[in-house]
């Protein structure tokens, strides 16, 4: 098959709308699995009653199910069972999100771990109110230490999003796929949307590695 | 049936009454009584091992004993006065008890994302409600009296390990403690870094009316600066006696094997 640039550079249009919804769900997905990832490591590292265990159950359940069927789960059996409809790209937000939140609560959990017991002391010892030994103490040595493994994490989410085509979510490739399905020409759109992640994940691995080196890895 | 316990007094800063602490199987404190008065300075020595720590750390309410009752500055500790009756401390209890309290750390543990000046105001501030000016101008004022005034705006890795003692020691008497515990303060410390610790301590103790409770291998600072010492082995104080008596005279054998041991370590 030959390379027909004139119909790539076509297809360049359908591509881009697809590659915005792609990093909107990575931006958006990624924030909530930093967020959520962050409460859940503070639920578990506090011990609170009850919910600490819920926590635990439910980081090893959605960590062992596959992301694809957790969406097929949640976008056709949950929604429609709780009577709540959400679009498609709002659900897959919401997926990977929660799903990463999994991993990043460990990664958390790490970095938490990793501050000296000391801290912790110090700061009992000085009567510092438990709000402001997080916010002023433990995360403010934590939190640097994770950004490298946050970062591989939203590369991973970045690269995992076509898996939401399953349930419509036009993103790059699937506008890449439509760009192929008026001509029966599919090779230039998807070579063009591989492109696109490697021009995307590539240097960001990069810059995480170079974050590495500068604040160490937990 | 036992006696009941002592009930808070006035003239006693520090006093344990039969506390048992237990890790586990091993009992560490059995049956510890002692007392320390008001604005006395008292040194602990013991083997390594032997709990000294374990002692500070029930005070600092870090650890909780898991009998007998603990009392500071004439009120329970470890306890609490519920209808009439003693009940263990809960938490909003020990927090307001612990701000009477302060500890030197061995290891310093300043908070190496704050900067010099930070690191002692945070606790008036966070826990006292000090407004920032007034808790900088008391840091200054006791950051000065460490000898670091150049060092406010120093991040604490930038510090020599006898430098970040003296921000912890700051750090701990910005809160007003009553009472301040001190672990074995020097011993992180390379040698030529020990003395200047020692004479800040020396000084704290000559011109605050603080109680001091002082584990330390620093045998001579134990002498020049306490009251009394009181050697601490299995569990309990088996010698309790001004320095110049301990040091010189011990009256227990345990109490010179021990000191022998540690005169030689040092020579
Ligand atoms: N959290 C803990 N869990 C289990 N055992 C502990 C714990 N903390 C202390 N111990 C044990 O209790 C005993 C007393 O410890 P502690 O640290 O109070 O001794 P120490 O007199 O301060 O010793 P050193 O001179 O070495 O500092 C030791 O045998 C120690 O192993
Ligand atoms: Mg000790």
């Amino acid at each position: 098959m030959d390379w027909d640039w004139e119909y790539a550079i076509d297809s360049l249009p359908l591509l881009a709308e697809g590659i915005l919804v792609t990093i909107e769900l990575t931006v958006l997905g990624a924030l909530l699995a930093y967020v959520l990832g962050l409460v859940f490591a503070m639920i578990r590292r506090v011990g609170v009653p009850v919910l600490s265990q819920f926590v635990y159950l439910f980081v090893e359940f959605i960590r062992s199910t596959p992301l694809l069927i957790q969406v097929f789960a949640f976008y056709y059996l949950l929604q429609p069972a709780i009577g709540v409809k959400l679009s498609p790209f709002l659900t897959g937000v919401i997926m990977l999100g929660v799903h990463y939140a999994t991993y990043t609560s460990e990664v958390y959990r790490a970095g938490i771990e990793a501050i000296p017991k000391g801290q912790w002391e110090a700061a009992r010892a000085l009567s510092i109110p438990r709000g402001r030994v997080w916010t002023g103490v433990i995360l403010p040595q934590a939190v640097p230490r994770v950004l490298p493994a946050l970062g591989n994490y939203t590369i991973s989410m970045f690269k995992e999003t076509p898996l939401l085509l399953a349930i419509g979510v036009v993103d790059v490739l699937n506008s890449a796929k439509e760009a192929g399905a008026e001509t029966f020409r599919v090779i230039e759109p998807y070579t063009l949307a591989g492109v696109f992640f490697l021009l995307v994940s590539y240097p960001a691995s990069i810059l995480v590695r170079k974050l590495e080196r500068r604040v160490g890895t937990v | 049936m036992s006696e009941p316990y002592s009930s808070p007094s006035s003239d006693v800063m520090i006093q344990f009454d039969r506390v048992v602490k237990k890790f586990g199987d091993h009992v560490v404190l059995r049956e510890l009584d002692f007392s320390v008065k008001p604005g006395e300075f008292v040194t602990l020595i013991g083997p390594s091992g032997s709990g000294k720590t374990t002692i500070l750390r029930l005070l600092m309410t870090l650890e909780t004993a898991d009998d007998g009752t603990i009392q500071v500055g004439g009120e329970y500790l470890s306890h609490m006065e519920r209808g009439g009756k003693l009940v263990p401390a809960d938490e909003r209890h020990l927090r307001n008890q612990r701000k009477r309290i302060g500890m030197v750390f061995q290891q310093f543990n300043l908070f190496p994302n704050m900067k010099v000046l930070q690191n002692v105001t945070e606790a008036p501030v966070r826990a006292l409600g000090l407004s920032k000016a007034e808790a900088e101008q008391r840091a200054r004022e006791l950051l000065e009296m460490v000898g670091l005034s150049d060092k406010i705006d120093a991040h604490p890795m930038q510090l020599s390990g006898g430098q970040q003692q003296r921000v912890a020691i700051a750090r701990a008497l910005a809160m007003r403690p009553q009472v301040l515990l001190l672990d074995e303060v020097t011993s992180a410390l390379d040698p030529e870094l020990v003395a200047g610790v020692l004479a800040v301590l020396k000084e704290i103790a000559r011109t605050t009316d603080i109680t001091f409770l002082c584990v330390t291998h620093e045998m001579q600072f134990a002498q020049d600066v306490s009251d009394r010492v009181m050697m601490f082995d299995q569990g309990q104080v088996i010698e309790d006696a001004p320095p110049e008596q301990l040091f010189t005279q011990p009256a227990h054998e345990r109490t010179r094997s021990f000191l022998h041991a540690v005169i030689d370590r040092a020579v």
